[in-house]
């Protein structure tokens, strides 16, 4: 087990390098004036004034130089200039990092506690209608992509029955006064403020809004983790000790909950954490879909109006907080399976 | 033996063996294709989706001709959509119009139509390099080992850092500042295609190790047989099989994230015949969606029938080839 800790540890550095190395490769494809023009707000016009900006940031230094010295800049924090955003990349995420993180965790309890339920209802039920039906749900919805799944939410809930919101975290006196001076803004996710500042209408407000861009995330995940759990419980439920459990008068929640579902969790846990950290990519074309200010919106923003250094600043982020999290899951897993554990 | 034969001679031989003992096994084997798309309910309603995809996508030109008057748009370029003036409401679906209109005014029926012949070069476009480069990858990692598969699946890791559709929306943003491939098609292709490979070398990498210690290897190497190939005839094709499944599952994926860069405008250009580019239409109009239907239910009618049509296929190939298999983990991942 430490072995195999320590050896993902080592690794982590040199994954990280590699990161680096691939995103500043991307911008090094620009000639030094293309470059020059993503430091200074406006380009002059004069050939002298861009060749002015090009030495005195040493765009045309060797690339490996430069390589270093941008090294350096991240290493500090400094992702660069987000000229579609209008501020340094590092406030971009600070500002709206809550509010991805917000949708984020809602969507990965959503997933998981749900997910891994219908799961191993269809196992119990298996070959049964319950079954037919999550099985037949599982295959439409494995195949159709987050946005898609938030349009037709949009146009159904939103649009026809009006039930929810259309876009937005807040409706507007609500978000006035969130950025208004009487409110705590402890965590900058409206769900967890709300309660400190004491406002369950505020609350409720948030949750109405979350409703479909979490319902969008989870319906095509659950498809996944439904599956996986099903047959890995299924396995367990054929295996002997069900059946000595059940053989010895154990009542059957029991031994499905204790016997079973102890030794299907394994692969489930790994594949519910793969799951949540798939949604690093999802989360950008909700966000876009339902006007969700948060780092995906402001990536996909950022992508389309050609903003490199924003969308690469933002993708070092994303891409070092999947290393991170890949590490976790790999972690935990290994941490829950004694056979390795106890190796 | 290969004192007169010659080492070459001999390989040759049982490579002409091999060539007939699998052109043997390939009588059941294409039988058990067709058993396995038609056999069963499921795989064969995808095969039918796919093949009716495949039958609008030949005919376009009949199914959707280019109107009167519209010339100037797809006159030279099917691919262009024609157009009913500029600006303005999406019309609803109407005798002249089956599918309705976009804001923009192009013709949503004839979008999707022509947009199914994108839909296959896109799919196929991409997973078919993604394939050869993952091959490569996999096959040169697994059979030499040592620093070579030290870095190459190091390289693999490094890829798979980045979030897929992240990465993949970077770098199509990236390549259109480039001067020759940010126009057209090319950017979101070499998009998806750079970020789309590690999961064939990984699995190719794993069934490569085992094939590599198989006795025919063996035979092959001490016959003096070169690396090269030896890895070309012997090692990957008996190493193929779940990487083209995988493949074949991933098309509809692959798909999809095209559209979904289209989607956000970093696909193809405006008024091109996509089905991303006609959803998008949908993304101008978030807010009264409720009367603008059209501009979402049939593009997103046309992906998830064609996305569901290669997973029921893929899942019926590998599950009638592979029972073992039938519980493994979904091959894409690419939401």
């Amino acid at each position: 087990m430490r072995t195999y800790i320590a050896r993902r540890l080592l690794l982590l550095p040199v994954i990280l390098f590699g990161t680096t190395l691939l995103t500043f490769g991307l911008l090094a494809q620009l000639s030094p004036s293309q470059r020059a023009a993503l430091y200074v707000p406006r380009l002059p016009r004069s050939p002298q004034a861009v060749e002015r900006v090009i030495a005195r940031y040493g765009l045309d230094d060797p690339m490996p130089e430069q390589y270093l010295r941008w090294l350096g800049q991240v290493a500090q924090g400094n992702l660069g200039f987000s000229k579609s955003g209008g501020e340094p990349v590092s406030t971009v995420i600070r500002h709206h990092l809550p509010a991805t993180l917000e949708l984020a965790l809602w969507s990965s309890v959503t997933i998981v506690w749900v997910g891994i339920r219908l799961g191993v209802l269809a196992a119990i039920h298996r070959d049964r209608a319950l079954d037919q039906l999550l099985r037949v749900f599982s295959t439409i919805a494995s195949g159709v992509p987050f946005y898609l799944v938030g349009l037709l939410g949009l146009l159904l809930f939103a649009g026809r029955l009006q039930w929810l919101p259309a876009g937005d975290r807040l409706s507007s006196p609500n978000q006035l006064l969130v950025d208004g001076p009487t409110w705590l803004p402890l965590t900058g996710m409206y769900t967890l403020d709300a309660l400190v500042n004491r406002r369950p209408d505020v609350w409720l407000d948030a949750l109405r809004h979350l409703a479909l861009p979490v319902a969008s995330l989870s319906v095509v995940s659950w498809a996944y983790l439904l599956r996986v759990t099903r047959s890995s419980m299924l396995e367990a439920l054929g295996e002997d000790y069900v059946r000595t459990a059940l053989a010895k008068g154990v009542p059957a929640r029991q031994a499905i909950e204790r016997h079973a579902w102890a030794n299907a969790r394994l692969p489930v846990v790994t594949l519910a954490g793969l799951t949540v950290l798939g949604l690093l990519g999802g989360v950008a074309f909700v966000e876009a879909v339902f006007n969700w200010p948060g780092l995906g919106s402001r990536f996909i923003q950022a992508g389309v109006s050609l903003d490199i250094v924003t969308t690469m600043g933002l993708t070092l982020f994303a891409a070092t907080m999947l290393v991170i999290g890949n590490l976790v899951v790999d972690v935990l897993g290994a941490w829950l399976d004694p056979r390795i554990r106890l190796s | 033996m290969s004192g007169f034969l010659g080492a070459d001679r001999a390989v040759e031989l049982a490579g002409r063996a091999s060539a007939r003992a699998s052109a043997l096994a390939a009588t059941p084997g294409a039988r058990r294709w067709w058993r396995a798309l038609l056999g069963n309910p499921a795989a064969a309603a995808g095969t039918t989706l796919l093949v009716a995809f495949g039958v609008v996508a030949l005919a376009a030109p009949w199914i959707a001709p280019c109107p009167a008057g519209q010339e100037r748009h797809c006159g030279d370029d099917p691919y262009r959509v024609p157009r009913y003036g500029f600006a303005g409401m999406p019309r609803p679906p109407s005798a002249e119009h089956p599918f309705g209109t976009t804001g923009k005014q192009y013709d949503v029926f004839y979008g999707l139509v022509w947009g199914t012949r994108t839909a296959f070069r896109v799919g196929l476009l991409i997973t078919i390099p993604a394939l050869l480069v993952g091959v490569a990858v996999g096959a040169t990692a697994g059979y030499f080992g040592g620093w070579a598969d030290e870095i190459l699946m190091r390289t693999v890791e490094v890829f798979m850092a980045f979030p897929f559709f992240v990465a993949a929306v970077t770098l199509a943003s990236a390549l259109r500042a480039h001067p020759q491939l940010g126009q057209g098609l090319l950017a979101p292709m070499l998009a998806l295609l750079a970020f789309g490979w590690m999961g064939y070398a990984r699995l190719l990498r794993a069934s490569v190790l085992s094939v590599k210690e198989r006795d025919y290897v063996w035979a092959a190497r001490a016959l003096g047989v070169g690396d090269g190939r030896i890895i070309l005839r012997h090692v990957i094709p008996n190493s193929m099989f779940s990487v083209l499944v995988a493949a074949s599952l991933d098309v509809g994926g692959t798909v999809l994230a095209f559209a979904g860069l289209s989607f956000f405008g970093l696909g193809v250009p405006d008024g091109y015949a996509d089905w991303g580019q006609m959803l998008a239409a949908a993304h101008d109009r978030l807010p009264s969606l409720g009367r603008d239907w059209h501009l979402v239910v049939f593009p997103a009618l046309a992906l998830v029938l064609f996305a569901l049509g290669c997973t029921l296929v893929g899942d019926g190939i590998r599950d009638a080839l592979d029972p073992q298999s039938a519980s493994r983990l979904p091959a894409s991942e690419r939401r």
